[in-house]
């Protein structure tokens, strides 16, 4: 469904991705892991139209998507849930809502698809006047996750889902994504540095080291590989 | 009292004008950290549109409410397109470059088109013709002030409440506040940034052309250097407002007329704009976000 080939990309002179190539299909999850400045993010980046390869090609569904614009790229579906967050601090938590569904006309789905993510996290429902800035790290996740719902994307890319949140959430958050994944079908994209907890949930797996791709496999296989046990999953 | 209240008028009335000038320095900076310094030659092109037209359909021997209606339309639309046009040759490509790129592009714009209707008109102040009707309901006013004043006040009123509901509540007005809050991740949900920097910038020329005529239109006189001490003038308010905050600027528009005109009524009218910067540096000393500005730590 996304296709990745050969991708070489830049932040000004300095050559953040060497040679990517990564496939996701309808339906799986994958998970990308590695550490801080492997290319994770740049990556993410790429897809989205953000940072622009310098070469090579992306494909989302035998379409090139290279050259688009971001917006562009979202309205094909590809909905991205980026680290750290990024509620719109000053907008109410529905407003943060009303942006996911940005690129959408049909007022009614809108309203039953925002009535649904109130129904899965109540506490949201609570806040929905209050502005996006002022719920906790955890709430915020779920805003973010929420707001990418709301877009009804093709493929999900989430950039750290779990990073600086309580251990209760970050179960409950590779819940949700399981859950996302399991009841359309939604093919998902995630980059974590919790390599353990990603690699459970993924199907399949890619490695990243210094911009390059380093190993891939089926999730399985990379929580019994010695290197990665001992790099990534501290054993 | 009659006293003090002529005063409070002038000075609502000036610093109504700023506030239709300043919200478009504040909507600018609100989405791309830029100090338009263009802007305030909006303003004086929205004046000279106006009078333009105003003179050929005088010639053509208009009635004075088509052609006050036809002629702020007219330069609206004309300063809209000027707006649109700056942006997309001055700044938009110096996007990516350092912060003090577009500064200097956009002061160069300013004295460019300064000096461009210095060449197409004068250096002399010309004459304005007062197109705001002396309206019937408000001439019983008139010991107060004179109706133009109240057209200005009114107008601007209109203009605040329309923009205000369109800022909150539509959805072209809430992409601007995601925009302005968080570029990239506005891009991530499908907003098409773009689209909306140009749009904030065809509304702010639209205000401040708006502003342009009606002050001229109340004054009676222009020149190609009349967008210049306004623009600084409305520049001063949105600081003092708090920059990026569209409340902010009406009311840092606001006490900065009021200053003005209590100052100049009470004290002396030779040191006007030395009352206004002396007031903008104590707020800034004692406020440096300016009266309804978000600190930085809060903004992130």
């Amino acid at each position: 469904m996304l296709r990745l080939r050969n991708i070489d990309a830049f932040y000004g002179k300095i050559q953040a991705l060497h040679d990517v190539s990564m496939d996701v299909e309808h339906g799986e999850i994958i998970t990308l892991i590695g550490a801080n400045g492997a290319g994770k993010t740049t990556t993410l980046m790429c897809i989205c139209g953000i940072v622009p390869p310098q070469s090579g090609e992306i494909y989302f569904m035998e379409k090139s998507i290279r050259n688009m614009n971001p917006h562009e790229i979202v309205s094909l579906g590809i909905c991205q849930v980026p680290e750290g967050r990024r509620i719109f601090p000053f907008l109410t938590v529905t407003e943060n809502l009303d942006m996911g569904a940005f690129l959408r006309s049909d007022t009614a789905e809108i309203k039953k698809d925002m009535d649904y993510i109130y129904s899965l996290f109540p506490i949201l429902a609570e806040r929905r006047h209050q502005s996006g800035g002022t719920l906790s790290g955890g709430e915020q996740q779920m805003l973010a996750i929420s707001r990418a719902i709301m877009s009804r994307p093709r493929m999900l890319l989430m950039d750290e889902p779990s990073l600086g949140l309580a251990p209760l959430f970050v179960k409950q958050i590779f819940h949700i994504i399981r859950q996302i994944n399991e009841e359309n079908q939604t093919p998902i994209f995630l980059v974590e540095q919790n390599a353990n907890m990603a690699l459970k949930v993924a199907h399949r797996g890619y490695v990243m080291e210094n911009g390059r791709i380093r190993l891939a496999d089926t999730a399985a296989n990379l929580l019994e590989n010695e290197e990665i046990k001992k790099a990534y999953l501290g054993l | 009292m009659g006293y003090f209240l002529d005063l409070f008028l002038s000075g609502l009335t000036r610093g109504s004008i700023y506030a239709l000038i300043a919200l478009g320095y504040t909507m600018v900076y609100g989405i791309i950290q830029l100090i338009n310094f263009a802007h305030g030659e909006i303003y004086m092109i929205g004046a000279f549109t106006a009078l333009i037209v105003a003179g050929v359909l005088t010639i053509y021997g208009w009635n004075q409410m088509a052609i006050i209606f036809i002629a702020s339309i007219v330069a609206l639309l004309y300063s809209m397109g000027y707006g649109y046009t700056i942006e997309k040759i001055a700044y938009k490509p110096l996007r990516h470059a350092p912060r003090l790129s577009a500064l200097i592009s956009a002061i160069g714009m300013s004295l460019f088109l300064q000096n461009y209707v210095l060449l197409a008109q004068t250096s002399d102040f010309m004459l304005f013709p007062s197109l705001i009707p002396d309206f019937k309901f408000l001439t019983s006013f008139s010991h107060i002030a004179r109706p133009s004043e109240f057209v200005i006040i009114i107008s601007t009123a209109i203009v605040m409440v329309l923009l205000t509901f369109f800022i909150k509540f539509t959805k072209t007005g809430k992409a601007m506040r995601a925009t302005a809050q968080d570029r990239q991740m506005a891009m991530l949900v499908g907003i098409d940034v773009n689209r909306v920097i140009s749009i904030t910038f065809i509304i702010g020329s639209a205000t401040a052309a708006l502003g342009g005529v009606l002050i001229a239109s109340h004054i009676g006189q222009i020149n190609f250097y009349m967008g210049f001490i306004a623009g600084i003038k409305a520049f001063v308010a949105a600081v003092l407002g708090g920059i990026g905050s569209m409340p902010g600027a009406v009311l840092g528009s606001l006490v900065l007329g009021w200053t003005e005109s209590f100052f100049t009524g009470y004290v002396s009218s030779d040191y006007e704009d030395v009352f206004a910067f002396i007031f903008l540096v104590l707020i800034l000393i004692f406020r440096p976000s300016g009266i309804l500005g978000r600190s930085d730590t809060q903004k992130v």
